[in-house]
């Protein structure tokens, strides 16, 4: 499965971690917003960081950029120590945190400038080469004279990306991204994190946008109410979520009876027009039928036993959890935020 | 007319006390390094800070003082002597009057004022903006963002005063006549040398204003709301100036930042006294030292969260 997943002529896994965390923790008061993150991000992954609303996510980006620091635990990004080696670190590394922000009374490529002339490293001499570059990468050439005041959301959205492209970056942690991105500006952004992975660099977004995430990103990470509750590449975060088989059939008591006898637990799905559903989990025999030891069930061995049964199927297919079936069963249900 | 001197010494800074000269111990080479590598980062800080609205509106406003003050001597036929602020009753005789009243009566209070607005917007303007995370990510590097913002609010002590002065000369050069001035000391000097004496009283409150901008500094780390460090700022200033009058607190008196503000007036003596200045340096230093100290302990632990 891990060949699936390198995207990238740099490849996974090669170098090590592009960012590694060790029992990340951050404490506000009592309330625990971080609870011992163990992250572990490969070098040269698009690497997806999911969680619900409050669930932690933007706090731990603070703490691998040095603005917060944490309560214990250790981080480390291109493989040096933060915050102890902030300054090495940050110049390589390209940002969006939590939203963009920006003075309004300045235009766009004055922002740009202000914010480049704070870093130590930029070179004054190709500023305002870099700054026209990183306009145009995110469509901004057009109001790059207009003030920041008068931008749409969207757009301050754009001008968010562009600062975190200001210099080559080895590695990019942006935060809700597409948030407030019109189609065009969403596919834009998708195709801009494809091209800077191509061209080697690690990229870290943070999304709640799971469609998202399942197109463009290589890994990823769920949290949940501060706590990392799965990670790993994005083919095998799909694979732990288990199949299911559907099957439509008039003759559902027989079914039942054949399932249960393959070891499998039907359950009775609501019922179509053309006839009754029954859905099983896959991979679960243990009943007196039970095919390979091992516990798996073909399913075009589940089809053959239940039209020897006598079980007329009208429609059967095999279901994989989505990445949004995997996040729900992990985050939970509920609506209200967790605290 | 000697009544109406300000700023009489009646206390001297005391010179034992130490720690006011604190001197910062690094090697050299790296320090002109850092030092040169923040040059393009001042340069942006003063752009944004003078392509403000809000700046040039305060700026505007001080100017404004010297020519209500010249306006309203102009259009009143005579000022009774040893009334209102001093020197005003000599406006009418010398234009060159017009900034030195200006910069009298300013001094209680918009002086800090606009030092507050500054001095407290430097670090919690920019975190209830966003962009302090910016910087920091950039990496600015948070001590040399500190400096580069004590340099800003500093800036803008020497741009405030002069504004005044500037302001003062122009229209009291157009109300008045300018001639010889006569100096508190009763000796004359010629208008240039006059003009020497305006731009080393403008110094003299640049630096008295550098304790108050420290002050500003350290409560604009404390805090995301800028409105909440400008106004501790002024109420601090006016609360040491109210002090400043308590007889009962005569020993404490010397340590006021306030104290040396209104001392300006050795200045315009022949020859010039100078001791006021010194002390008023050595007192402001001191204050700079103590909340640069506390600034700096504050914001390079502090967590960046807004
Ligand atoms: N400055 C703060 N003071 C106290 N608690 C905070 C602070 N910032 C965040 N928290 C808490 O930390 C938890 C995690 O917040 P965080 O912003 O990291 O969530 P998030 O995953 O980024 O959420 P979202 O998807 O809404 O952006 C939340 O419960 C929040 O209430
Ligand atoms: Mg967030």
């Amino acid at each position: 499965m891990t060949a699936a997943v390198g995207r990238n002529a740099s490849g996974t896994g090669t170098t090590g971690l592009t960012i590694e965390t060790q029992g990340l923790t951050k404490r506000f008061g009592h309330q625990v917003a971080v609870d011992g993150v163990n992250l572990a991000v490969p070098h040269g992954s698009v690497f997806g960081f999911l969680g619900p609303n409050g669930s932690g996510k933007t706090t731990t980006i603070r703490m691998m950029l040095g603005l917060a620091a944490a309560s214990s635990g250790t981080v480390s990004v291109l493989g040096l120590d933060m915050p102890n080696r902030l300054h090495e670190v940050l110049p390589r590394v390209g940002a969006l945190v939590e939203g963009p922000a920006f003075y309004p009374f300045l235009s766009g490529a004055a922002n740009l400038h202000r914010l480049d002339a704070a870093s130590r490293n930029a070179r004054p001499a190709t500023r305002r080469t870099r700054v026209g570059e990183a306009l145009e990468r995110v469509g901004l050439s057009h109001a790059a004279g207009k003030r920041v005041h008068a931008y749409s959301l969207g757009m301050k959205q754009r001008l968010g990306i562009a600062n975190a492209l200001l210099s080559p970056r080895e590695l990019l942690v942006l935060d809700e991204p597409t948030n407030g991105l019109d189609p065009q500006g969403t596919r834009e952004v998708r195709n801009l994190v494809r091209s800077l992975a191509a061209d080697g660099a690690t990229v870290f977004v943070s999304s709640h946008l799971l469609a998202e995430v399942e197109q463009i990103c290589t890994h990823a990470a769920i949290m949940s109410t501060g706590r990392l509750v799965a990670q790993g590449p994005l083919a095998e975060l799909r694979q732990a979520g288990e199949a299911r088989i559907r099957l439509l059939t008039p003759d559902a008591g027989t079914a039942f009876g054949v399932l249960a006898r393959l070891g499998m637990t039907p359950v009775a799905g609501s019922p179509e027009t053309d006839g009754a559903v029954v859905t099983a989990t896959l991979g679960t025999g243990a009943g007196p039928d039970a095919l390979a030891g091992n516990g798996s069930v073909a399913p075009e061995e589940i089809v053959a036993r239940l039209v020897e049964g006598g079980v007329r199927v009208r429609g059967f297919s095999v279901e994989r959890e989505s990445l949004e079936d995997r996040f729900v069963a992990l985050t939970g249900e509920g609506f209200d935020v967790a605290q | 007319m000697p009544s109406s001197v300000p700023g009489e010494l009646p206390n001297r800074f005391p010179q034992s006390g130490s720690g006011a000269r604190s001197r910062g111990v690094s090697t050299s080479v790296p320090a002109r390094d850092r030092a040169a590598s923040s040059i393009p980062l001042l340069g942006s800080e003063l752009s944004v800070l003078f392509r403000r609205r809000r700046t040039w509106a305060m700026l505007l406003a001080l100017a404004a003082i010297p020519v209500l003050i010249a306006v309203a001597v102009r259009l009143s036929s005579s000022v009774p002597s040893g009334r209102g602020p001093a020197f005003l009753d000599r406006i009418s005789q010398n234009g060159l009057f017009v900034a030195v009243t200006a910069m009298l009566v300013s001094v209680p209070l918009f002086l800090p004022l606009t030092i507050g607005v500054v001095a407290g917007d430097t670090i919690a303007g920019e975190a209830s903006l966003g962009t302090l995370r910016y910087l920091l990510v950039a990496p600015a590097g948070r001590v040399r963002l500190l400096l580069v913002k004590y340099a800003g609010a500093l800036v803008f002590c020497v741009a405030a005063p002069v504004t005044v002065a500037l302001a003062g000369a122009a229209i009291g050069a157009s109300l008045f006549p300018i001639g010889p001035v006569t100096l508190l000391s009763g000796d004359v000097v010629q208008p240039p040398e006059a003009a020497v004496r305006l731009v080393l009283i403008a110094a003299y409150l640049a630096v008295s204003l550098a304790g108050l901008s420290a002050i500003g500094l350290f409560l604009s780390t404390l805090t995301v709301v800028p409105v909440g460090a400008m106004a501790a700022t002024v109420v601090l200033s006016v609360v040491s100036q109210v002090l400043d009058q308590l007889p009962q607190l005569e020993w404490l008196h010397p340590w006021l930042f306030s104290h040396y503000w209104l001392g300006f007036g050795d200045l315009l003596r022949q020859p010039v006294l100078w001791d006021s200045f010194g002390s008023n340096a050595l007192l402001q230093a001191g204050y700079v030292a103590v909340f640069g100290a506390l600034a700096y302990g504050r914001f390079v632990t502090k967590d960046v969260l807004s």
